[in-house]
């Protein structure tokens, strides 16, 4: 199985450590890597701003270079969302019949990262050890986008020494919506307010999530509140062996 | 699109969502308001629609049911007008919110009454129809409880199943103190602040107009093309005393709301009072066929209003939007919502459902906020009984709001020369690592150990509540191709 | 042009993606929901008589024998004394002073200075807890049952529908229909529901099963 890795455009910047435990996950696991270096971005930002013919040559480009691997696994549910629900809607009302013809073909190979593990893989057990109290947060893309469940769950129990907490009023939104944050920044942070008020509830150490645009969110509310919680992906969490012999 | 002010829907001069949402959230009252209203129901709507472990056969059936009528509008209509007319009503067009409120006044003209009783009506809301008949001389009375309040307030409806979730229990009583004696009966002295209580002052106030007044105007939740049968879902009484006591009943209702055959309902009402108001079933369902000899009123009419939704009909993806039922499901569930509260959207329809419906009533232009008033959380679309896709039609609508933009102006906007740069960057894999080389260089000289706090430009307001991580040194890319692509060489 | 022909012509253009020769039922319909939701060995008497008190009305069971004793106990115990009567009520109704019968016609006034009604049914719906009236035989005009501030309906066993759908096909929806689901109640203050607004403010339910008190 030849396995692509699409680190999102998000990611590939400010996240890079997510990319580097998707890596070692699958490898502990047996399983290569490879890094099309030709990726870039899905372009959920301009599709869900309104600019969708921005947004073609971006769908052109994802499906020209993963054409070729049997897998793409990609740590970002809202990405995984957007190349599934939207590369075929793009592709058939904007692109050339043979665009829509590679998209509709390529998709269904596309996996978020806990989606790969569980379903393809067929493992929850990664061989983590992470000896920190953790809560998770559902994004919404997670929950509701891509179904996910308790995928992610189910992965992070099989971590060793794990003490894994509820979050209260977990499937609510967190307030980030991309650029949601920006042109509606007030209603945004109020969201935002709740949802660092149900992580310190908690009692977590550290708040993880399938999407780093959250957590960065989430994180930076409850930076600025002088909160010392820590966000993770929760890739990074499969990674760790601290500890471990 | 032209000029759509004849229309009603938004209220003209209302400010943009975010405008509107700043000042809204400031109101702690208020959003104390929503979030206990708020919680209350969502809690009992999935205690109710639990109990039906085929509640997804359900929604899916209502929306086939409402795709089929709406692809064949114009069938269900002609037939629902030669049932109604067969049982002895009279069935009316109405263009637009002008022509429904001109054809409304005529018909209650014509009895020689001055007073209407009214039954809650979002179609009659829509057109304005109260203010319309006060200025030809005719008072409506609303008579649905919350209904009730806002028009006692001078207010506007926040909410399409109860208009005045914005007040509590303590603002309704004062309210009720306050104006009920301007309106007829007043509220008894030492009225308290318990919901009974309330509901006693709004039954003793509106009890004289019920049995005397002679024409009702109501809206219709459905209207049945194989029979002729319109059907009224509520719950206080007030709707079975103005459908059954006036000896003249106009019925306003949007096109939309006809269903092929009268089984049909047997699929909305399971769906609609456990998805509104979290009940197994609403307390009063009235059912009637044109008129009925020597019971309830002798002349009934029925007034089909187009008022733009035969433009939502032409949008292939937003059309979906005509299926909605008005539980408000979506509202409750909206965290957007909960937040600012209904007057933020500037419409008779808020929340998510209006977010997508206002800007296809009236033209994206006109109310071009709205489609991004959510984060796209997609909560609505898991609540909503007939699977209207809410997000995708918010995203769809993004775009034609976007596209309007342009259109009507010569010069690109900001966002849009910002949005086209950064989609010559992310189409190019070089351009894409230079860029990520300067944000990593620039991040570091606005951080603080590692925490950007200001942010420039449009992004302050991102800023103004949230730290921003320094990008790192090094992009994913530039680790790959450090450390693993010889690796790669290698095998 | 009439607004009739101009709403026509408007959604005949809208729906230029709809190939001219699609019918109605072209349109797939799935129907995979259950026709009820009354669970195998479940009584829909007896669900039918916790959904209806869990709006706060008050159910009473009895045979037909003992109906009559029945209506007396539950009159007396809500203290009401001037109740309508539907023309042609084919009960038989308690004798004694305790009473005044007012049979219709009704009008409003009249009604109104009453107490309350009593009726039989059309139909009960047992998963909803809801009774439905037609105007039929026994339930008279739809005013009785909405003006006075007291309901009575007796609905016999067999006319209780396992759920929503076998109901409709049950009922003629050229009649006025009225479906009832507890006393008025209202969820317009803090979305939280209070039972009693304009329609009657409290309903009692008796139902007429032939089989109870059980047989042996």
């Amino acid at each position: 199985m030849r396995i692509a890795l699409f680190i999102t455009c998000f990611n590939d910047t400010m996240f890079p450590g997510t990319g580097r435990a998707v890596v070692t996950v699958l490898e502990r696991l047996g399983h290569a890597v490879e890094f099309p270096q030709e990726q870039t971005c899905c372009g959920q930002m301009h599709f869900n701003t309104g600019y969708r013919p921005d947004t073609v040559p971006l769908v052109a480009r994802f499906a020209r270079t993963f054409a070729d691997y049997d897998a793409v696994v990609t740590p970002s549910a809202s990405c995984a969302g957007m190349i599934r629900e939207n590369h075929p809607v793009l592709a058939q009302d904007h692109g050339p019949s043979e665009l829509h013809r590679r998209v509709d073909d390529l998709v269904p190979r596309v996996y978020e990262f806990t989606e790969f593990l569980t379903d393809v893989l067929g493992t929850t057990d990664v061989g983590a050890r992470f000896p920190h109290r953790v809560t998770y947060h559902p994004t919404c893309h997670s929950l509701r986008g891509l179904r996910l469940g308790d995928r992610p769950l189910r992965l992070l129990r099989t971590v060793q020494d794990i003490d894994l907490v509820g979050l209260p009023s977990a499937d609510s939104c967190c307030g980030f919506g991309g650029t949601f944050a920006v042109k509606n920044a007030e209603t945004s942070s109020a969201m935002l307010a709740d949802k660092t008020q149900g992580v310190l509830d908690s009692g977590a150490e550290i708040l993880c999530a399938a999407d780093n645009s959250c957590l960065m969110h989430i994180g930076g509310g409850l930076s600025r509140q002088g909160s010392t919680v820590r966000t993770m992906h929760l890739a990074e969490i499969l990674a760790a062996a601290e500890g471990a012999a | 699109m032209s000029n759509h002010g004849d229309r009603g829907v938004v209220w003209l001069g209302s400010p943009t969502f975010p405008e509107a949402a700043r000042s809204a959230l400031k109101n702690t009252q208020l959003r104390g308001n929503l979030k206990r209203a708020t919680s209350t129901i969502r809690d009992k709507r999935l205690a109710v629609s639990a109990e039906l472990d085929d509640w997804e056969a359900l929604r899916e059936s209502a929306a086939a049911i409402k795709r089929r009528t709406s692809r064949h509008l114009e069938h269900y209509l002609v037939q629902l007008e030669q049932s109604v007319t067969a049982a002895g009503g009279t069935v009316h067009w109405a263009a637009d919110a002008a022509e429904a409120n001109r054809i409304v006044t005529e018909l209650v003209r014509a009895t020689g009454e001055r007073e209407v009783v009214k039954v809650k009506s979002m179609a009659t809301q829509e057109i304005g129809l109260n203010e319309h008949l006060a200025e030809a001389g005719i008072t409506a009375y609303e008579t649905d409880l919350a209904e009730l309040i806002v028009q006692l307030g001078a207010d506007r409806p926040s909410h399409i199943l109860v208009p005045a979730i914005h007040k509590n229990r303590t603002e309704i009583r004062d309210l009720f103190a306050a104006e009920m004696g301007n309106w007829g009966q007043s509220a008894p002295d030492g009225l308290g602040d318990e919901p009974a209580e309330l509901a006693e002052a709004a039954r003793r106030h509106l009890r004289e107009k019920f049995l005397t007044t002679k024409v009702a105007v109501s809206g219709a939740n459905f209207a049945v093309a194989d029979t002729g049968t319109v059907v009224v879902v509520e719950s206080e009484g007030n709707g079975r005393m103005c459908l059954t006591l006036p000896s003249t009943l106009i019925t306003v209702m949007g096109i939309e709301k006809v269903v092929p055959t009268w089984s049909d309902l047997e699929v909305f009402l399971q769906l609609l009072p456990r998805s509104s108001t979290g009940e197994r079933m609403n307390p009063y369902t009235s059912a009637w066929t044109g008129t009925h000899d020597g019971e309830g009123p002798q002349e009934f009419h029925l007034v089909l209003l187009d008022n733009g939704r035969t433009d939502t009909l032409a949008d292939t993806v937003g059309r979906q939007a005509l299926a909605c039922i008005r539980c408000s499901a979506c509202l409750n569930v909206c965290p957007v919502f909960e937040r600012t509260g209904g007057h933020a959207y500037g419409s008779v329809y808020p929340g998510p459902i209006g977010a997508v419906l206002t800007p296809q009533l009236v033209g994206v232009e006109n109310a071009a906020s709205l489609p991004f008033a959510s984060t796209l959380c997609g909560a609505c679309y898991d609540a909503c009984p007939v699977k209207i896709n809410i997000p995708e039609v918010l995203a769809h609508l993004r775009a034609e709001a976007v596209e309007a933009k342009r259109a009507a102006k010569r010069l690109p906007t900001a966002e849009a020369v910002a949005m086209k740069a950064a989609a010559t960057v992310l189409d190019s894999p070089q351009l894409l690592a230079a860029a990520q080389k300067a944000a990593s260089v620039g991040g570091r000289v606005l951080a603080r150990r590692g925490r950007i706090r200001r942010l420039p430009g449009p992004l302050h307001g991102w800023s103004d509540t949230r730290d921003t991580p320094a990008p790192p040194a090094e992009s994913f890319r530039t680790w790959w191709r450090k450390n693993k692509e010889g690796e790669q060489g290698e095998r | 042009m009439s607004s009739r022909e101009a709403i026509l012509g408007r959604i005949r253009a809208a729906l230029v993606d709809v190939p001219a020769d699609e019918t109605p039922d072209d349109v797939p319909v799935p129907r995979a929901y259950r026709r009820s939701h009354v669970e195998p060995g479940q009584d829909p008497v007896a669900l039918f008589a916790e959904r209806v008190a869990d709006y706060r009305a008050t159910v009473t069971r009895t045979d037909q024998a003992g109906l009559t004793d029945a209506i007396a106990a539950t009159l007396f115990g809500r203290g009401v004394r001037q109740l309508a009567l539907p023309g042609a009520f084919p009960v038989a109704l308690p004798a004694s002073a305790s009473w005044e019968w007012h049979t219709e016609p009704l009008d409003i006034p009249a009604l109104d200075a009453l107490d309350g009604s009593i009726t039989l049914a059309a139909a009960g719906i047992a998963v909803t807890g809801t009774i439905v009236l037609d105007t039929g035989p026994g339930q008279g005009r739809r005013a009785l049952t909405l003006v006075p501030d007291y309901h009575l309906c007796v609905v016999r066993a067999e006319q209780i529908a396992d759920d929503v759908p076998d109901a409709l096909a049950r009922l003629d929806p050229t009649r006025p229909l009225t479906f009832i689901s507890g006393p008025s109640a209202t969820s317009d203050i803090e979305l939280d529901r209070v039972e009693g607004v304009h329609g009657p403010r409290t309903l009692d339910v008796i139902i007429v099963d032939p089989n109870h008190p059980e047989k042996p």
